[in-house]
């Protein structure tokens, strides 16, 4: 009974986000008030409704419900709580209704944070966040519904996949689809002041918070899907350039873009159209992750049960969707002008260098990831693009970008002088040279050119950001220095984190795989790795093999490490656990492969310096977007509800 | 068997629908070649060579039968004196382009390999383009907008 | 104001690969092989080990070659449908008995019926790398003159067979000179 109130809950819910999605647009056309008011409470029910059904799916775990298909396929009785819950998004079915979840909780924050806003140009971002709800739950409710009944109901479920029984895999698509979701209110806002015609530039402040907020959320979600891997699937590796991974890294690059074209908007009016392009195509490809992950249309390890049937909806949604935004930005951006203009050297220079740079990155993966599928559509045969490919060509675009920004975050709007900038950032430039010619000869065991123009990019966009901090340290005024500076320097200093951790780790990691038997050791470096035993093990609903692996440095024991090779009872599939020592300096990892007979195992031993530093980055970098958010000028909303209207702009009823 | 990491390795996740073949990476624990030139050679190729069965793996890590049977035909080439080029032609005469992930220069591919410089190239023409108009353009070097001097910065 | 359109433009043609790339399969891989020469091989006939089967023994007719395993689910699945085209008796089809127990796949075809002319034991593989095998079972459709025509992957059924094969196989016996 309860599974079938999920269903009916969402049926409730299409219905409520279709009154959303059209009444307060047609409201907004004619002027009618009453229709623009419906959009406030037709998307609150939209939200209860979408809660309500997606609690029932989380009970229907909790509770082993083995009639509803979805759980019959990805829960067991064995499983653990947490994976219970975290099993309702494991799958195709259920991973859609967290999408659609997490929709209507940016779009119950979008209008309550834009209360202030005009009614006219609130009205039509409701209604554009409510259209997109009724595509999604269409999709729901017609292709993956997650309360299908299996009858007679099983005895018992399939078992979450085991790979995803990990508490960082859990959090891991929750916080992805807070990203690249988020998305659609800028997106909304895009679409709203293209609609209307709006001129001026409040908008671009309105939207700033929206899209940083997001990316945020994308970074970290990107992040922890990142060390998951790493430590989870045995490889020590961290990226891929899997296609499912590139469909995530796509919006967050055009992302990327938007919030710093935002600023130009913000600050100059300049660069609107595009800043409209910006927000439309970030969502855009937020739906074409989501069409390239379900519809089987590329191999990929991430893809869910690929069904071209559910593709072809997908595609028809996106069209729809992505057809109708483009559409109207080719028709109405072109009214979208300026006449601002700005020095050759000035920041905005730097800002559209930057935005050039970033899109040309996105096209760059972008063409890496269809290419297999564009040849095979040609009849040009199988194709394969791999991290090779990727690799090599995304340095092209984004090393001049790391190499301006440390200029360009100091260049002053309009006009600048390079003698003035220099000023400031020579030091951290020498500094970073000197370092890093340095660490290129004699750390670990020396790298070659390209690590050291790594690192020196990735030390001089840390110097750089550093600059605005130390200068109002100096003036003893730390407290005076503004939000959003802090933000950017902080997210900064994150990117320049991030980048040496990727190269150092890329250059100077060491690895030897090699057949060990129990009181067997293995060296790398300085480290020795002893095979001390072997042991059996049984967990909750898995049975293992744990060796016991002593780590010595220079001779003294400094860990012991317990790497596991699980066979999950269910599904009778192997995993991996791998066992790590972590430092902030270096990772010490080792992991178990086959069994060789008699005692010997085949073990991989891993040695990777700084690789924390590459989520450390991350972190690092959203910590700055949460920072810059908190700026003051984005809570002068308030007065933006009576501030004179823009010439361009009806007027509003409102 | 040491690996320099400028060769990447890879993870699966056989999340194929609803079973879980929970695919493990394969720990080549077989003899190291005494040259390390070829050692190096024979990472560096099987970390570019697609498992065809797994798919999403090297043969380096796949514990597929068929990488298993394509490590030793690589090895056995290496030890024959071909050269890189020869086993990666071998590999695609019976396997077609997908077995290489490094995908290889050929008319389809130009433009693959091409597009990041041309992209670069018109994005520098771009701005130019854009920069050329704007510094025509008038523009005052105060203009009030409600923010400080630092925060204009920012 | 043209280029206003180009991002529209740009996305029209996408969803135009896309939606041709609903319909195919990307994990599906052809043979490189179709139209050339069967790669030439001689292995001990598994009914036989004195004796070899190779492609000088499947010269001068159109034949199949089978690739097959004890081992193999999907062998098993279609191993009728191969007895059915072994009696209709237009086409000789040969086996590659890939990486297998000889023994166990004797007794197999004992137990299930022996639909080959004889069977080639492969036993480290190496035949089935130059075939560009990837996955039993696989079947390859053979001009006279040895030329690959004809590659399909994944356990046979009649229906492939009277659709697909057949039509080629005899077209190219009427080729034969």
């Amino acid at each position: 009974m309860i599974p079938e109130l999920g269903q009916f809950a969402l049926v409730i819910a299409l219905c409520l986000a279709l009154v959303q999605g059209v009444m307060p647009l047609a409201g907004a056309q004619t002027r009618n008030r009453m229709w623009m008011a419906i959009g406030k409470p037709a998307a609150a029910g939209q939200f209860v409704f979408v809660l309500l059904s997606f609690l029932v799916l989380t009970w229907a775990f909790i509770q082993n419900d083995f009639s509803v298909a979805y759980v019959a396929n990805n829960s067991n009785s064995a499983l653990p709580l947490l994976y219970r819950i975290s099993a309702v998004w494991g799958a195709h079915e259920g991973s859609l209704l967290l999408w659609i979840l997490v929709l209507n909780i940016w779009s119950i924050s979008a209008i309550v944070g834009g209360r202030h806003l005009p009614k006219l140009f609130n009205a039509r971002v409701i209604g554009v966040l409510g259209l997109v709800s009724v595509g999604f739950l269409a999709f729901i409710l017609f292709t993956s519904n997650p309360f299908d009944r299996l009858i007679p109901a099983a005895m018992d479920g399939r078992d979450l996949n085991p790979l995803l029984q990990d508490p960082a895999l859990a959090i891991h698509p929750p916080m992805l689809y807070f990203g690249y979701v988020g998305f659609a209110v800028p997106f909304a806002f895009a679409i709203a002041v293209l609609l209307e015609g709006r001129q001026g530039t409040d908008w671009a402040r309105w939207a700033k918070p929206w899209a940083t907020m997001s990316w945020v959320c994308l970074t970290l979600g990107i992040a922890l899907g990142s060390w998951w891997a790493y430590y989870e699937l045995g490889w020590g590796g961290w990226w891929f350039w899997d296609p499912v991974e590139n469909a995530s890294f796509m919006p967050w690059l055009m992302g990327t873009a938007l919030i710093h074209s935002l600023s130009v908007t913000e600050k100059r009016g300049l660069f609107k159209s595009w800043t409209l392009l910006l927000a439309i195509s970030a969502f855009s490809l937020s739906l074409l992750g989501t069409f390239l992950v379900r519809s089987g249309v590329l191999v990929s390890v991430h893809a869910f049960a690929s069904d071209p049937e559910r593709g072809l909806f997908i595609l028809i949604f996106l069209c729809v969707v992505v057809g109708a935004a483009l559409t109207l930005y080719a028709w109405r951006a072109p009214r979208m002008t300026s006449d601002a203009g700005f020095a050759a050297f000035s920041r905005e220079s730097f800002l559209l260098a930057n935005n050039i740079l970033l899109v040309i990155a996105t096209f760059v993966v972008l063409i890496g990831t269809l290419f297999p599928l564009v040849m095979d559509a040609l009849g040009q045969g199988k194709y394969s693009v791999g991290p090779q490919y990727f690799a090599a060509v995304f340095i092209i675009p984004t090393l001049p970008m790391a190499l301006l920004l440390g200029i360009g975050m100091h260049t002053a709007w309009k006009r600048d002088k390079w003698n003035r900038v220099s000023r400031h950032v020579r030091i951290g430039a020498s500094l970073a040279l000197v370092l890093a010619i340095a660490i290129s000869l004699l750390a670990w065991d020396g790298g070659g050119v390209l690590s050291a123009i790594g690192i020196f990019a990735a030390l001089w966009v840390m110097f750089a950001a550093l600059v605005d901090p130390l200068a109002y340290l100096r003036k003893g005024q730390m407290r005076r220095m503004p939000l959003a500076l802090w933000g950017m320097s902080i997210a900064h200093f994150g990117l320049g984190v991030f980048i040496l951790g990727a190269v150092v780790t890329e250059t100077y990691s060491v690895e030897r795989d090699q057949a060990l038997s129990v009181g067997e050791s293995t060296s790398v470096g300085q480290f020795e790795f002893r095979f001390d035993d072997l042991r059996q093990v049984e967990g909750p609903n898995y049975t293992a093999v744990e060796g016991v692996i002593s780590i010595f440095d220079d001779g003294e024991e400094i860990a012991v490490l317990y790497p596991q090779k699980r066979v999950y009872r269910v599904q009778q599939s192997p995993m991996t656990e791998s066992g790590i020592d972590a430092r902030l300096g270096r990772d010490l990892y080792v992991a178990l492969g086959d069994p060789l007979g008699g005692n010997a195992w085949s073990l991989r031993v891993q040695y990777k310096p700084l690789v924390r530093l590459i989520w450390l980055g991350c972190i690092i970098m959203s910590i700055g977007g949460l920072v810059a958010v908190g700026d003051r000028r984005y809570r002068i909303a308030r007065q933006d509800a009576t501030a004179r209207v823009p010439a361009g702009t009806a007027r509003e009823t409102g | 068997m040491i690996r320099n990491l400028a060769a990447r390795v890879f993870a699966t996740l056989a999340i194929a629908g609803f079973f879980a073949p929970g695919v493990v990476f394969a720990i080549d624990s077989s003899e190291e070649f005494e040259d390390p030139k070829m050692q190096a050679r024979y990472e560096k190729l099987t970390a570019e060579l697609r498992c065809l069965v797994c798919q999403n793996q090297t043969i380096a890590d796949s514990n597929a039968g068929l990488a298993v049977d394509l490590r030793r035909e690589t090895r056995q080439m290496l030890l024959d004196g071909k050269t890189d080029d020869e086993i990666r032609t071998f590999m695609v005469e019976r396997y077609g382009n997908f077995v290489l992930y490094r995908p290889p220069v050929d008319s389809n591919t130009l433009l693959l390999w091409g597009a990041p410089a041309i992209l670069l190239l018109g994005g520098a023409i771009a701005a130019a383009v854009v920069i050329r108009r704007r510094t025509g353009m008038k523009f005052d070097d105060e203009e009030g907008d409600g923010l400080s001097h630092e925060e204009s910065n920012a | 104001m043209w280029r206003y359109f180009l991002p529209i433009a740009f996305f029209v043609l996408l969803v135009g690969f896309f939606l041709r790339g609903l319909s195919l399969d990307p994990s599906e891989i052809p043979s490189p092989l179709l139209g050339k020469p069967a790669p030439a091989f001689e292995l001990p006939s598994l009914d036989d080990p004195a004796s070899t089967v190779g492609t000088d023994t499947m010269k001068g007719k159109v034949a199949l070659l089978n690739v097959w395993g004890t081992w193999c689910g999907g062998c098993r699945q279609e191993h009728d449908t191969l007895m059915a085209i072994a009696a209709t008796g237009e086409v000789p089809i040969y086996g590659l008995n890939w990486k297998d127990d000889p023994a166990a796949a004797r007794e197999m075809l004992r137990q299930m019926g022996n639909p080959y002319v004889a069977s080639g034991i492969d036993a480290d593989g190496r035949v089935a790398i130059d075939w560009g095998v990837y996955g039993a079972p696989e079947t390859f459709l053979l001009a006279a003159d040895g030329t690959v025509i004809y590659k399909y992957i994944g356990p046979l059924n009649f229906g492939i067979w009277q659709q697909e094969i057949l039509p080629l196989a005899l077209q190219a016996k009427e080729q034969q000179p």
